[in-house]
């Protein structure tokens, strides 16, 4: 998207605010409360508009109602709201099930536990018979922090982009969330909805449109290529602040769609910058990173660096620090674009 | 739907008994024991019980029946192709390259098929679902699924219980074939499940334990179920594993086998 002014997005988001009330965001900066938010009540919020319009939504929940941002569907629509206890594997399979009755069921709870713990459910009952049922993972990620490592789920784009038929979806805020939720109500078919706990800075407007298997490149750039998803895209963003004052140009992808994989926008950026440094808040094993390994060693091979955790688990904390430690940071991204930078056999200025 | 006359059923559930046989000797692999035990069951649902119609195999005012012990699909194969789901004739195709009929259903690719059932417990949770979400919606249709007692093993048929009883699916209806054989052995050495009936009452279920072989008795049962206004219902069904089959009946060994050509001659021999 091109702005109109000459100011970049990044620039923008990370402009010096000054003022009473700033909240700091490790590893990012301060900012106004108002300019962070939840990326999940996006989901909270997009299921209820979906629903006005679509009487066939229903949603169904694990114990875990508020934390999914649930509590407002509840109450406006007592009679499309399950609350399936602490039972994942049934809550998937049953979901599956109502759609022998035209539902659409959108299922909620953590994502280490849904599509975690129900995933022989999820490839089965949803994705072998194709049933249009929506798989809501909430708190995935490093950016659950103080629950520890047992809540912090890695591995979860891993796990869902093997499967037929499943679309897999990564939104970076609020925004995003609420757009990808509406998206996912009006696709017919699986589709994985993957959330971060933590807040993040508001980086789309209603003006940006969300679409299934469209990257949307935020930063314009020649010299590198950062794509990234999901929480993880604010460090991308602000590396290539830091680039640009090194007199790197970084052009910045965000690939919220993990499944089906926009092979186009980034072959095409790639065509330019030659060189990319994938960003998650995930294993780089078996997710962007890997998604972005196997594309381009088939159709263009280019170096790539991969910025995420690397075959470990997590801990507790709180989740800007646990991102910093296990190296999803603006520094490690700008270290690993020099590294491809050189790779690639390219001059990193300064 | 008309009663079937006592000669009737006995000839039909031997017809199906012998398509079973058929199907699974051209196979070459396949359970032959849970198949042939729940024929009467299968037979009298849809004949006599179900509201289905072969020709709009979706029609939304159909009741459902969901195969949760996928790997009985035997048993369900010759019930729908003798219904007119599909031409007999395609029985024999059964587990080949190419077919229709998998050797675990596959939801959307035969009609009449509405669940893949395979990975056991999870046909349960769908039916439930359904059930619910029927329910919630106040339309009249019966979910009824079948599942194997070995099947019952699986936490996730307990989770399934559990919100059936607290939905208050009086239009589930659980099919239980209680044959007490499972792959490796006896159900009662493998994981002890008995007191099933006292279990499913704890659960909050209108419990009915039947023998699953005898047509007054089935009937009866799938009259009671359908009487049944506040919960939901169990059907524990006591039937014989090869049913029908001298040298198959009540062994372990049948679960998970298919006979061989000559086997299948003497098998369809007794099932003239």
């Amino acid at each position: 998207m091109k702005e109109k002014n000459n100011t970049s997005r990044a620039e923008k988001l990370f402009a010096k605010t000054e003022g009473e009330n700033l909240k700091e965001v490790q590893g990012l900066g301060f900012f106004p409360v108002s300019s962070l938010g939840l990326i999940r009540s996006g989901f909270g919020k997009g299921i209820c508009e979906a629903a006005t319009t679509n009487k066939n939504i229903v949603a169904l929940t694990a114990d875990l109602r508020d934390s999914l941002k649930l509590g407002e569907f509840a109450k406006e629509f007592p009679e499309r709201y399950f609350e399936a206890g602490i039972c994942e594997q049934n809550m998937l399979s049953a979901a599956a099930g109502m759609t022998l009755n035209n539902k659409v069921p959108f299922v909620t709870s953590y994502a280490v536990f849904n599509p975690g713990r129900n995933w022989d459910q999820l490839r089965v009952s949803v994705c072998y018979s194709n049933c249009n049922v929506k798989i809501i993972g909430g708190h995935a990620g490093l950016g659950t922090g103080p629950d520890g490592a047992t809540h912090q789920a890695l591995e979860d784009m891993a796990i869902t982009r093997v499967l037929p038929n499943l679309t897999v979806i990564v939104p970076c805020d609020e925004e995003e969330a609420r757009q990808a939720t509406l998206a996912a109500a009006a696709y017919k078919g699986p589709v994985y909805l993957r959330l971060s706990r933590e807040k993040s800075l508001h980086i789309l407007t209603k003006k940006d449109t969300f679409q299934i298997g469209k990257i949307q490149v935020l930063e314009r750039g020649k010299d590198i290529t950062i794509i990234a998803c999901g929480l993880a895209l604010q460090f991308a963003l602000k590396a290539s602040l830091e680039l640009r004052k090194k007199g790197i140009s970084a052009e910045v992808l965000n690939c919220s769609t993990i499944k089906p994989f926009d092979e186009k926008t980034v072959l095409k950026s790639l065509a330019k910058t030659r060189c990319v440094v994938s960003v998650e808040e995930h294993q780089i094993a078996g997710g962007l990173g890997s998604v972005l390994a196997e594309t381009l060693s088939q159709k263009l091979p280019l170096p790539l660096e991969r910025v995420g955790v690397n075959d470990s688990f997590g801990e507790s904390g709180e989740g800007y620090e646990l991102l910093e430690k296990y190296g999803i940071s603006t520094a490690n991204i700008v270290k690993a674009a020099k590294k491809v930078l050189k790779r690639a056999g390219k001059k990193a200025s300064k | 739907m008309a009663i079937l006359k006592e000669k009737e059923l006995k000839e039909k559930t031997k017809e199906i008994r012998r398509s079973i046989i058929s199907m699974l000797a051209k196979a070459g692999s396949g359970h032959s024991a849970g198949a042939l035990g729940q024929v009467e069951l299968y037979t009298i649902l849809y004949k006599e019980v179900l509201k289905h119609n072969p020709k709009k195999p979706l029609d939304p005012n159909r009741d459902f029946c969901i195969v949760s012990n996928g790997h009985t699909c035997p048993v369900l194969y010759a019930t729908l192709a003798d219904n007119g789901y599909f031409p007999k004739k395609e029985l024999l195709t059964l587990r080949k390259l190419g077919s229709r009929l998998q050797g675990h259903p596959h939801k959307g690719l035969l009609p009449g098929v509405e669940h893949s059932g395979g990975p056991l417990g999870q046909g349960i949770s769908f039916a439930v679902g359904l059930a619910a979400s029927l329910r919630r919606d106040k339309k009249t249709n019966k979910v009824y699924c079948f599942v194997g007692d070995g099947e019952l093993e699986e936490g996730q048929c307990w989770e399934a219980l559990l919100f059936a009883a607290k939905e208050k699916l009086s239009n589930f209806i659980l099919i239980v074939d209680r044959n007490y054989i499972q792959i490796d052995g006896s159900t009662t050495q493998v994981l002890h499940l008995d007191p099933l009936d006292k279990k499913c009452e704890a659960f909050g279920f209108h419990t009915i334990s039947l023998d699953g072989n005898n047509p007054q008795d089935i009937r009866k049962a799938y009259k009671s179920a359908l009487q049944e206004k506040k919960r939901p219902t169990v059907l524990i069904a006591r039937t014989i594993p090869g049913k029908g089959v001298s040298f198959m009946e009540n062994k372990v060994e049948w679960h998970g086998k298919a006979p061989t050509k000559e086997e299948a001659e003497k098998a369809l021999e007794e099932l003239e």
